[in-house]
């Protein structure tokens, strides 16, 4: 079965969405993800939607499930280089997509996380990546 | 309204890759239409709003895009027809929706702000028929 | 309506070089001064023009231009008319393209039906209805394409006028002037959102203090910019909102209190600043006329 990679960089998870993702493999993501976060003990997790040409309310609700979920354990997330044509009609319809970080690409994103986790009170920092 | 229907292209909707395949076909079609960027965006989030409607409540059914000009104006209609067991009140699906995120009831929502109009006819027991059109 | 017995087929069968000839040098006469390159490439046309106009009357004379058989015909003078347009040409001069055939081919009637005196009124009846047909259509796609040409302008003034501007390293600002109508701020909003990515800016002001009147639409416009650029993960801040356009605002019951809003640019910049870790540090200044060695 198709699944979407999921690369681990130290005490980070990276995600790159590039295939325009039916449900099942979206719900597999989010299955996938969660156990890598539990089983590395990752300390935060970046999405790459650069790629995405279409956001809809499924894909914005499972990232912010994603988000929650990563919270929960002890994780946080970054949603990285979303498309203005996205950014708009995710506007436009109005889903709330409250709670989740967003950064213009990898690197402010990885800047964004190390911020988070400082603010969520972890100090596993000083053994991130510099 | 005499709108004059340039060209219709049909697709069945029963499983989850058919909303993949729905969104493709919404885009070419909204290409050919010569819609740009952020208007294809619109009505391609809007059509996958409405096919996973029809799959997950309507229990699978068909998208019928339409091409269609009035006078001088032209657009991209697309309609999604099930025989499911349909909307008891619409009115309340549709103001809901937003508030409780309830799925169909965002995505009806969510299409219908997306689009330049919005149609639906639903009776409980029959069936759902929601037609959104985007003008160019 | 030409009978079946039009005999403007049969001139042009016999004729063509004759009429090819004398309409490329009425063209050159009532024209403009044309260079040798133009010259040549008019006299191409005309041959073109000729032979597809010779073969759309053998398959079909009856004077009716739609159907399929004039459809080489009706191309072709789109296509002049179209390139025409865009290259500058006047719309008198596109058209005479096609009305200084009449002549040429009047004359060729004439020698071909010699003193037949009433077919030759009635095939020149004919012969100028089809000219005024084929030069009404030609008239009428120039226009088209004229019209296309100045909304391809519009579209690119509409981008000139409201640049966006780079202040610092992540800092955008997009200084609005004039009236903003539904349409224009969308193009605007969306030419911002684009330069955020391009730019990779963490922030993006958007100065309306030279927008006189903010309505509804617009104001809504601007709260789905930000709310774009944040889900983007940029900040906007709006600078420049004067008292009439505050109270506008709250009027329209347009909630703003998600956004940070400052009264100047320069204020929304220092902000921006700020925030983004940096510090303006005042050194000792050097006088502004001190001469340089």
């Amino acid at each position: 079965m198709e699944r979407i990679p999921i690369l681990k960089m130290g005490e980070y998870l990276l995600v790159t969405i590039q295939v325009d993702m039916h449900d099942r493999l979206a719900l597999t993501l989010q299955d996938d993800l969660t156990g890598q976060i539990a089983k590395h003990r990752a300390r935060g997790v970046l999405i790459d939607i650069s790629a995405l040409e279409i956001v809809d309310s499924f894909i914005g609700r499972m990232l912010a499930s994603i988000a929650s979920m990563a919270h929960l354990l002890d994780a946080e997330t970054v949603v990285v280089g979303m498309q203005p044509a996205v950014a708009i009609t995710l506007v436009e319809l109005g889903l709330p997509m409250r709670g989740i970080r967003t950064a213009l690409d990898v690197e402010k994103g990885m800047l964004a996380l190390r911020s988070a986790i400082l603010e969520a009170g972890q100090d596993g920092d000083a053994r991130g990546i510099r | 309204m005499a709108m004059r229907v340039v060209s219709a292209e049909s697709l069945e909707i029963r499983v989850s890759d058919d909303v993949v395949l729905v969104r493709q076909a919404v885009r070419r079609k909204s290409i050919a239409l010569g819609l740009g960027l952020v208007d294809q965006t619109k009505v391609v989030t809007a059509s996958s709003e409405l096919a996973r409607n029809t799959l997950d409540y309507g229990g699978g059914g068909t998208a019928v895009l339409e091409l269609v000009e009035n006078g001088p104006r032209s657009g991209l209609r697309v309609t999604f027809e099930d025989q499911g067991p349909g909307i008891p009140d619409v009115n309340l699906a549709l103001t809901d929706g937003y508030t409780t995120g309830n799925g169909m009831g965002l995505g009806l929502s969510g299409a219908k702000r997306l689009s330049h109009e919005f149609e639906l006819w639903s009776k409980p027991g029959e069936g759902t028929r929601v037609s959104i059109l985007r003008w160019k | 309506m030409p009978t079946a017995n039009s005999k403007l087929s049969q001139v042009f069968e016999t004729r063509e070089q004759e009429i090819t000839d004398r309409w490329m040098e009425q063209q050159q006469a009532s024209g403009r001064k044309l260079t040798a390159a133009e010259r040549e490439q008019a006299n191409r046309l005309s041959r073109e023009f000729v032979r597809a106009l010779k073969s759309a009357l053998q398959r079909n004379n009856s004077g009716d231009i739609s159907g399929a058989d004039w459809a080489g015909v009706r191309e072709f003078l789109v296509d002049l008319s179209s390139r025409r347009a865009k290259d500058g040409y006047t719309p008198r001069e596109t058209a005479s393209f096609v009305f200084s055939l009449k002549q040429p081919l009047f004359s060729a009637l004439k020698n071909e039906l010699g003193s037949d005196g009433k077919t030759l009124a009635d095939e020149v009846w004919l012969a100028t209805v089809l000219i005024d047909e084929l030069g009404l259509l030609t008239t009428e796609s120039y226009q088209k394409s004229r019209e296309e040409v100045i909304t391809r302008q519009q579209k690119e003034l509409l981008e000139l006028s409201t640049p966006v501007v780079r202040l610092w390293e992540n800092i955008l600002a997009l200084p609005l002037i004039g009236t903003l109508d539904s349409a224009r701020t969308q193009v605007v909003m969306q030419n911002l959102l684009e330069a955020i990515v391009q730019t990779r800016s963490d922030y993006a002001i958007i100065d309306i203090t030279g927008v006189p009147v903010v309505d509804t639409l617009v104001a809504q416009h601007l709260l789905k910019t930000v709310a774009a650029a944040r889900l983007m993960g940029a900040d906007c801040l709006i600078s420049g909102i004067r008292p009439q356009i505050a109270q506008t605002i709250i009027h329209l019951g347009v909630d703003l209190s998600d956004v940070t809003t400052k009264d100047t640019l320069a204020d929304a910049f220092e902000l921006a600043l700020r925030r983004s870790g940096h510090k303006v540090v005042r050194q000792d200044a050097i006088p502004a006329n001190a001469a340089t060695r």
